[in-house]
């Protein structure tokens, strides 16, 4: 065991999912032309005011009531000012003393142990717009399309405490986000951004450690690498009987480690004030409410609810809680056929890998869940092997068409007339004379060889089970 | 105003006349009133004019030739705030109030001069030279809204908007023997105009009466969506009958008759009182405990949110970029400080510093706190009287080079004028005597917020029975 306390806050930044921008009426899309998506407002011309998008209120204070939080009754918006080319006006537009959700929690599971991680609070604020940095000339353009896109601000307590408990609570976070339609949780686009405070301490000392923040962990693979690599470095310094000192550190993938960005002392003074140009906005009772009552079942209560409800191992329960979408792919197939557990081994076999080769989302997905227990039911029948069904099922994925056409055509269905299976393992029996004898004489191991003769013999259509009872009643008659 | 309305109605006198006659008076005038007129764009103005009156339109403000001061947003028309960071810029867009005014078929004649971002009380800072004052060419407007003031009183234009953040359009007004209204905070949309301290900055109409002052300040008031703090709901068209003054209580603060008040100003504001006690009105000695901090406080909000407002003069994406920067801080550096005057870098230091770490709450949240308590001192003074009266300045207009290296001096002239935008309270100042030297003298008054129909009607009942507002240089 270590000797040695870990000390994690994250603060996670999670673009919303709306139409427009948090203070004008560009898209608030990605992905479009340089600059295509902008106006006098998001540019910071001279004179034009911001006029908050309610949307994004509503998408805070979804998060809010999702994580336990306070919903503040009244909001300030306040400009943190400074300078740098992708922020228009030379001050973000952010939310300071008072965030529209404060003290709430999520829960995450580590190694079987539930532990509750505290949310410190929850606001709103812009995003700023990109450089381009010109790989041959020392040019650089600006994109601001991505200027006043809306942001959530997501800040923990320091209540993890090591970087597994960071990553399940990224991962629960992140979750939660995409359940509420919020946010697309994408981390290498950067709509899920996570930065994180870390110190460590002697076990057992209250005081804090001095801490380091770290930035640009685009994955959770590399928060966990940044963090190992952080408590490693920290930890060393502290037994070499050093002083850790405050700074502001990157994450560089390509060297494996962390490097020093700047340090306390060039840290900035953001001048922090109420912005005058946007009045204290006043949430009442009635929407929050409204907004509580439209809240989605969240990933928590369904993992719950498919273990209870379906009788689902708890890992089953998780994959398939992975996304909504799946959640309810499980269910729409679950509604047609009462088969949890068979519906939930397709999904996370089959159905998953397709989605990974077509590199699709589900509802790009052509096997529909009427298809798939359509499919599930030609099994049951004994129609069709379940080798037959993967292949039926990459067809179905491929082509769109239905199980029973699928099978019908390709005259997969498989032999299950017992009279004639009787018939070609008789011939299969006469025409192996000696491994019948061996068979009789106790080298039943044998069995695999006469049933691969018979698939042979029909092509692989032979229905396993019957061919086995069959070959094996007649060897022993 | 209404004159040139019933020229255009019953003498046949058609908009691109009276335009061309008032271009040449414009070219031939040296008050520097100007700093870009817009010819062409006016001359297309006057042509919609035309047809709107051939149409049979009573609205007054058809074929009206209008000046802009130049911190307010026009679609197509150069707006430089009188800098040199902005000296090329063309806005885009119009500011909703100059869309409003063209709606009305008013002929926008051009933009008018001021102060460096409107931070000052002389029009003297712009990066297109001082503004004179038409009664005494050596003098200065007053300011910021000098510009405006000047060329309403030298008849450059027939009305004319300025903005206010601690007295701009109520101390030229007062300067230039002319009309000025300072609207309630949040009843004129701030959307165009180009932000010195957003939460004091209003627009404001400037013409010789109370009564054009009305009609323009109706064509530019009312909820806009395109700004948050603009207030919603109905807004009633002023009514352009004089104020009944009987009954009405005239509150009269003794702190705006203190130490520094010019003898000249004094006489002249006490007579405007009297006028209204002979008119009907009732006067009652009231106290603004606060004011004396009023001074104080705005430099400290004013220059705050000033420090953050302009700091999207940055050379990244408009105005002015410094050539041959060495790197980004470089270009940023030598932007500013080629792009800015010496009072707005005073503005924005000074500005900077109250927002620093450790200061923050010794001046900004303090100054917010006194703020409280000013609006407090005038909502207590509003439970005894209607109106507020006192002088629009301590002094009358004075020499274009006096106290250029004394700004303290220069910002204790706004004392009276301060609290109103501090409590976004709405402000008239309407001519009320003249000086020994002949100089004009203005009268301010304040009403509750949202009351301009009782300034202006107690504006009008002034006006209905002096001719101090007449009165031309």
């Amino acid at each position: 065991m270590r000797d040695y306390d870990i000390v994690i806050g994250l603060e996670v930044h999670a673009q919303l999912l709306t139409e427009t921008k948090i203070f004008c009426g560009c898209s608030a899309r990605a992905g479009l032309a340089p600059n295509s998506s902008t106006c006098p407002v998001c540019m910071g011309m001279p004179g034009v005011l911001p006029v908050l998008n309610s949307k994004v209120v509503e998408f805070g204070i979804r998060l809010g009531l999702a994580t336990g939080c306070t919903i503040a009754r009244r909001n300030v918006f306040a400009r943190k000012n400074y300078f740098y080319p992708d922020l228009p006006k030379g001050y973000q537009i952010t939310q300071y003393d008072r965030p529209l959700c404060e003290r709430g929690f999520l829960e995450i599971e580590i190694a079987g142990t539930k532990k509750r991680i505290g949310i410190t609070r929850i606001h709103m604020e812009e995003d700023a717009g990109k450089n381009i940095h010109d790989e041959h000339e020392p040019v650089s353009y600006m994109d601001f399309n991505r200027a006043g896109v809306p942001l959530l601000e997501i800040v923990s307590e320091p209540d993890i405490a090591g970087p597994d408990e960071a990553v399940a609570y990224l991962k629960e976070l992140r979750q939660i986000l995409m359940f509420l339609d919020i946010c697309d949780g994408n981390m290498e686009e950067g709509s899920f951004r996570c930065d994180a405070n870390i110190s460590v301490k002697p076990k057992g000392v209250a005081a804090f450690g001095i801490r380091t923040e770290l930035k640009n962990m685009n994955s959770f693979r590399n928060v966990g690498k940044a963090l190992e690599f952080e408590v490693d470095r920290h930890i060393g310094i502290l037994k070499a009987g050093g002083r850790v000192e405050q700074d502001t550190r990157l994450w560089d993938v390509a060297a494996n480690r962390t490097r020093s960005m700047r340090s306390k002392e060039e840290s900035h003074d953001y001048r922090y004030f109420p912005d005058p140009d946007l009045v204290p906005l006043e949430v009442d009772e009635a929407w929050i409410e409204e907004i509580r009552s439209s809240l989605p079942e969240l990933p928590s209560a369904k993992r719950k609810r498919f273990q209870e409800e379906y009788g689902l191992p708890a890992y089953d329960a998780d994959v398939l809680t992975q996304t909504k979408a799946l959640a309810d792919y499980f269910e729409q197939c679950s509604e047609l056929l009462d088969s949890p557990k068979e519906i939930s081994n397709w999904i996370m076999t089959e159905v998953l890998r397709v989605l990974n080769e077509q590199d699709i989302a589900l509802p790009q997905l052509k096997v529909t869940p009427g298809m798939l227990t359509a499919m599930l039911t030609l099994i049951s029948t004994g129609t069709i092997s379940i080798s037959m069904a993967k292949e039926v099922f990459a067809e179905m994925a491929s082509s769109g068409r239905t199980a029973e056409d699928i099978v019908q055509s390709k005259g997969l269905r498989q032999i299950s007339d017992e009279d004639e299976l009787l018939g070609l393992v008789q011939g299969i029996l006469e025409n192996n004379p000696a491994e019948v004898k061996k068979y009789r004489q106790g080298k039943t191991q044998l069995l695999g060889f006469f049933v691969g003769q018979l698939m042979k013999a029909t092509k692989g259509k032979a229905n396993p089970n019957l061919a086995n009872s069959i070959i094996k009643e007649m060897l022993e008659s | 105003m209404f004159e040139i309305a019933r020229l255009y109605r019953r003498f046949g006198l058609r908009p691109v006349e009276l335009l061309e006659e008032l271009l040449g008076t414009i070219r031939r005038d040296n008050l520097n009133a100007y700093i870009t007129v817009d010819e062409e764009g006016a001359l297309r103005d006057a042509q919609e004019a035309e047809q709107i009156l051939a149409q049979g339109s009573d609205d007054v403000l058809a074929g009206i030739p209008l000046a802009i001061k130049d911190n307010i947003c026009t679609r197509g028309i150069r707006t430089t705030c009188g800098s040199n960071i902005l000296a090329d810029f063309v806005p885009a867009y119009d500011a909703t109030v100059v869309e409003r005014l063209r709606k009305r078929g008013a002929i926008i004649i051009g933009k008018t001069n001021l102060d460096e971002f409107a931070m000052g009380s002389t029009t003297t800072t712009s990066n297109a030279g001082p503004t004179k004052n038409p009664f005494d060419e050596t003098r200065t407007p007053g300011g910021s809204s000098g510009g405006s003031a000047a060329a309403v009183a030298a008849d450059l234009c027939a009305g004319a908007l300025g903005s206010d953040t601690g007295g701009s359009i109520r101390q030229p007004a007062s300067f230039c023997g002319i009309t000025g209204l300072k609207p309630t905070y949040g009843s004129v949309s701030r959307f165009g105009l180009v932000a010195f301290a957003s939460s004091l900055d209003q627009i404001g109409p400037m013409a010789h009466s109370a009564r054009e002052t009305a009609v323009l300040f109706d064509a530019i008031k009312g909820h806009d969506p395109k700004d948050s703090t603009s207030v919603p709901g109905e807004y009633a068209p002023i009514d352009l009958n004089a104020l009944d003054m009987h009954g009405i209580r005239i509150g009269v603060p003794q702190e705006f008759f203190a130490e520094g008040l010019s003898p000249d100003v004094e006489r002249a504001v006490r007579f405007g009182i009297t006028a209204y006690e002979e008119l009907g009105a009732r006067i009652v000695p009231i106290r603004l405990p606060h004011i004396r901090y009023g001074v104080a406080v705005y430099y400290v909000i004013a220059t705050a949110e000033a420090s953050s407002n302009l700091a999207r003069y940055d050379g990244v994406r408009y105005g002015l970029r410094a050539d041959g920067a060495k790197d980004l801080t470089d270009m940023y550096l030598q932007t500013r400080s080629q792009g800015f005057g010496a009072e707005v870098k005073r503005r924005i230091m000074l500005g900077t510093y109250v927002l620093s770490a450790g200061y923050y709450d010794a001046y900004y949240k303090k100054a917010s706190q006194v703020r409280t308590l000013i609006a407090r001192d005038f909502s207590e003074a509003f439970g005894q009287c209607d109106l507020i009266a006192g002088p629009t300045s301590p002094v009358t207009s004075f020499g274009l080079d006096e106290m250029m290296d004394d700004p303290l001096s220069i910002y204790l002239l706004d004392i009276y004028t301060i609290p109103a935008n501090l409590a976004g309270l709405p402000a008239l100042s309407i001519p009320c005597g003249f000086a020994e030297d002949g100089l004009p003298i203005g009268m301010q008054l304040m009403a509750p917020h949202f009351r301009e129909d009782r300034l202006l009607g107690a504006g009008m009942a002034f006006q209905d029975c002096t001719r101090f507002h007449r009165v031309k240089p």
